[in-house]
């Protein structure tokens, strides 16, 4: 559910430190129907043309405050509320060149009441500027 | 024409989600839709529409009464969850659910609901040990009879031991609509069709679930007449879908609280494609029901791959049905 929301389609671009590019970033929903408690979150996973990036080299910043995804399974304050955008982070040196890409994003969430995770994915053509 | 009763209309704001995912509609927004469908009881889920929650400050619920003067509408019904599964190498402890449950039911009590919906999951015994605080809430507990469920299967049972032998008046039943799924869903079998499922097979399977066939019975098929993974998929939705008997709702009357009114597509103004409630409103009446029917649009899901999501018009159109099934001489 919700899944063809997953990926924002505006704010794809290359993230830069000290004018060099350290990574990418898009904007992302989650694709439940409630706000979720950030610990159950299991995984979101970014893949740019085919290329899936790192557990690790994964960011998850929501109204401003990064978190590693591997910060976020202990964190038992942090929400990512219903419908909410934040963004996904990935270091990559030298960014990603400018032009079409094809994103997927797969989240994977931890609902007390399934018995099994919930898989979200999306799939967006994106172009970077 | 019905017969005399004191029915009220109302609305889940988990019927317009849609809309407030996509920030189309806030939460003022939400409460605003439902006044003007005349459906004024307003049914809300923390987690979903209310950020911060189950921590709010003071100044939201403040603000949350002023718009129920402003829009001459009425707090119904607070949904709550229970994540059990927090913390990735454990469950909650008993202790900690207590917890998690008294929470909702403090946010219930001070949003000025009567009534809290209990997630099916929730352990009977967890519920038990919250009755003293219900009491003191003034909020009773509503477990939500949610297909596949049905008011006679072996887990929801234990509520009825429970409630039989405690006699309390704090918990009860929110019977969920989507118990009663006589037809199958039109806008889950077209999402299937869009998915990859096969037409010959996603016709076997309908008309199976119409002739009431045990779903094992109709997977095992599938996979015999060579079905595929998304055909395989499909026929095993039926373990979720499921109708029963509307007139079982006589026996809990006294112990139902609260009605969700589930619903996938409204045909039109008078007819929900798949749930036939010109059978269940009158078992309601009959059985002196004086709740709310609290309407739970929830064909979003099954449409939204394709089409533009219009959830007003949707609960719209159910409210118009509700007017006529309700009215009286």
């Amino acid at each position: 559910m919700f899944d063809k929301y997953m990926i924002v389609e505006d704010g794809f671009r290359n993230v830069s430190e000290n004018g060099r590019a350290i990574g990418f970033q898009l904007n992302t929903r989650l694709p439940y129907y409630r706000g979720l408690g950030v610990s159950m979150v299991e995984d979101v996973s970014v893949t740019v043309d085919g290329q899936t990036f790192p557990r690790e080299a994964t960011t998850i910043v929501l109204r401003g405050r990064p978190m590693s995804l591997e910060a976020m399974e202990t964190d038992y304050r942090e929400r990512w509320e219903f419908g909410e955008v934040g963004t996904v982070l990935v270091r990559k040196e030298g960014g990603l060149a400018p032009g079409v890409h094809q994103v997927d994003l797969t989240d994977r969430l931890r609902i007390s009441y399934l018995p099994f995770p919930l898989l979200g994915h999306d799939s967006k053509q994106l172009v970077l500027k | 024409m019905a017969t005399q009763h004191h029915i009220k209309r109302g609305v889940s704001l988990y019927s317009l989600q849609e809309e407030y995912f996509l920030r189309k509609l806030d939460l003022e927004g939400c409460i605003a839709t439902c006044a003007r469908l005349g459906a004024l009881g307003i049914e809300s889920i923390g987690e979903q529409m209310m950020p911060g929650f189950p921590k709010l400050p003071d100044a939201f619920y403040a603000r949350w009464h002023q718009w129920m003067a402003h829009y001459g509408t009425v707090p119904t019904c607070h949904d709550m969850f229970l994540d059990t599964k927090r913390y990735k190498d454990r469950l909650l402890t008993d202790d900690e659910m207590i917890e998690s449950i008294k929470a909702d039911l403090r946010h219930a009590a001070r949003l000025g609901c009567k009534v809290m919906r209990v997630l099916v999951s929730v352990k009977p015994e967890m519920v038990e040990r919250c009755i003293p605080y219900a009491e003191e809430c003034n909020v009773k507990m509503g477990l939500e009879i949610h297909s596949p469920f049905h008011f006679d299967h072996p887990w929801i049972m234990r509520y009825t031991e429970m409630i039989e032998r405690t006699r309390t008046r704090h918990v009860g039943y929110i019977p969920d609509m989507g118990i009663y799924v006589k037809r199958f869903p039109r806008v889950m079998r077209d999402h299937a069709l869009r998915h990859g499922a096969t037409e010959k097979i996603i016709d076997f399977v309908c008309q199976a679930y119409e002739e009431r066939v045990l779903p094992d019975y109709v997977i095992f098929d599938v996979g015999l007449m060579g079905g595929s993974e998304a055909d395989r998929r499909f026929a095993e939705s039926l373990r979720h879908i499921i109708w029963s008997n509307p007139r079982r709702m006589l026996e809990f009357m006294p112990h139902i609280y609260h009605v969700h009114a589930k619903f996938y597509d409204m045909v039109d103004e008078t007819r929900e494609y798949s749930i036939p409630y010109e059978e269940i409103i009158p078992v309601l009446i009959e059985g002196g029901y004086d709740g709310y029917l609290s309407s739970e649009y929830e064909g979003n899901r099954w449409i939204q791959d394709a089409y533009p999501v219009d959830s007003i018009e949707q609960v719209r159109r159910q409210h118009v049905m509700f007017e006529h099934l309700l009215a009286t001489r």
